[in-house]
């Protein structure tokens, strides 16, 4: 077995559990199947055969609306059967175990997981527990590793500003309880990304930080001079435990993107927010509503690089 | 790939035919589709000679190929390109090669996701005759060819944009 549990002896995807780790040649490949994907999306009949007959289970563990439905929609425009299941309102409030939740479920000819679980490292574990015919994509798993968001926020990126290489890219706010930060920061510095930024309150970021490969600010206008991207993070209410700000109104004073902060950027930086998004709290409306946002684009791109994975995965 | 030395028609020669017997058959309403990737070379050069007025565009079919649960995803997908309404236009097919007919199903499939054409027509560089799996047959051929079916043949193109046929041993 390769030593990358999400890959094949021949390189090719087996999993996607996490971006760490994962060559930037398969992230380009990603993107480019991608690009493909665009196209079928503005089709007038939105699908393609490639998945027909495949069973493809949404094991949500934890409440997602948007990532649950782009994940759906994207695997019926592949032609694939999509059975949802909300599992905290089923077989774990009677006592089953998660193995036993997925070893029932692959007694049911599943071909494909996508797994969503608050404890870090589930899909993992679901990953090394199948038999070799089923993939395992890992939806978000606790405060670790969300591949498909990071993915698409890259591929909205790669089509907004055409390349990686010369880029200054700044993600703000709450790093510490964010697998989708984690997630972008491997993507970025795998994609070559030269700078790369966290700009967020020292008690939200992560201890030993600077290891990842970013620069630290906790200064808005310093963190976002000479900005292209700027990614802004939800302040993750139900993750807080204790008192780690002082009040929402005051994280918006400081560290809300407002008209005025996003003028230190560059005058084509593009405002990013993998959603859904605290109107008011990390970003101001007129922001997320005006011309440099491409919010509602990422949720667009965010169909056809899901497509693109799982027809990878299940091709491979 | 090691290219077998073979006498083999000039695609250059063979596009400049191709268009000959297209050209009094065009309508008003047709439009090109080369198929990835010879078939959108070999759509580039008719283009000119036969209607430069005429809308033309790409179509990929690794979405639609029949060989995805054999061999995966091929690793090369290319975007559709499509810039005119599908629906009740006469399409012009073009490939480099016509072999089992497999890719030109599928290709046909693809089509019919952005609407209902009114007619498609095929034509091809070469037609590999008598190795077809299909009941499918080309409306116009530049030329017919007997190739074992060890071998392959395909349309290259070199760096001025000229085009040539091959010919390679599969391993």
């Amino acid at each position: 077995m390769s030593q990358n549990p999400q890959l094949n002896d021949d390189g090719s995807l087996r999993h996607l559990l996490t971006i760490d780790g994962l060559p930037r040649a398969l992230l380009m490949q990603i993107f480019d199947t991608a690009d493909g994907f665009i196209a079928v999306n503005e089709q007038e009949v939105k699908k393609v055969p490639l998945l027909r007959g495949k069973a493809i289970f949404n094991l949500f563990f934890e409440p997602s609306t948007r990532t649950r439905t782009t994940f759906e929609i994207a695997a019926k425009r592949l032609s694939a059967d999509v059975i949802n299941l909300n599992i905290s309102a089923s077989s774990q409030s009677k006592g089953e175990t998660l193995l036993d939740t997925v070893d029932n479920l692959a007694a049911m000819q599943a071909d494909m997981f996508i797994v969503r679980h608050a404890q870090s490292g589930a899909a993992h574990m679901i990953a090394r527990h199948v038999a070799p015919h089923i993939h395992v994509v890992n939806a978000g798993d606790g405060r670790h590793a969300h591949p498909t968001q990071g993915l698409l926020d890259m591929f909205t990126i790669r089509k907004y500003k055409g390349q990686f290489h010369n880029l200054c890219v700044a993600i703000v706010g709450d790093v510490l309880h964010s697998r989708v930060a984690r997630s972008q920061i491997h993507a970025l510095t795998t994609l070559g990304v030269p700078e790369v930024r966290v700009i967020a309150p020292e008690t939200l970021l992560p201890t030993a930080v600077e290891q990842m490969g970013v620069r630290v600010f906790h200064d808005m206008e310093a963190g976002l001079r000479n900005v292209d991207v700027v990614i802004i993070l939800r302040l993750q209410n139900e993750r807080m435990r204790g008192a780690r700000l002082p009040s929402a109104q005051e994280y918006f004073k400081y560290y809300g993107l407002t008209a005025e902060k996003l003028a230190f950027a560059r005058p084509d930086a593009i405002v990013m927010h993998p959603g859904p998004m605290n109107r008011g709290v990390e970003i101001d409306s007129a922001v997320a509503d005006g011309r440099q946002s491409v919010i509602l684009p990422q949720v667009t791109y965010g169909i056809a690089v899901r497509m693109a994975v799982m027809s990878m995965l299940a091709g491979n | 790939m090691p290219y077998i030395n073979a006498p083999l028609p000039s695609a250059e020669a063979l596009i400049v035919q191709l268009a000959a017997l297209i050209a009094p058959t065009l309508t008003a309403g047709t439009v090109l589709v080369g198929m990835h990737t010879g078939g959108v070379w070999a759509a580039e050069r008719l283009h000119p000679l036969l209607d430069p007025a005429m809308p033309h565009g790409s179509l990929d079919i690794s979405f639609y190929r029949d060989d995805f649960e054999q061999i995966g995803l091929h690793a090369q997908v290319k975007p559709t390109h499509l810039p005119f309404e599908v629906e009740g236009r006469d399409i012009l097919l073009v490939d480099d090669v016509l072999y089992t007919g497999r890719s030109v199903r599928a290709a046909m499939n693809a089509l019919f996701d952005y609407g209902r054409p009114a007619k498609i027509r095929l034509a091809v560089l070469i037609d590999r005759a008598g190795d077809r799996q299909l009941p499918i047959e080309a409306d116009f051929v530049g030329a017919v060819l007997s190739v074992p079916p060890h071998q392959h043949i395909h349309l290259v193109r070199d760096e001025e944009a000229n085009l040539s046929l091959k010919l390679v041993n599969l391993t």
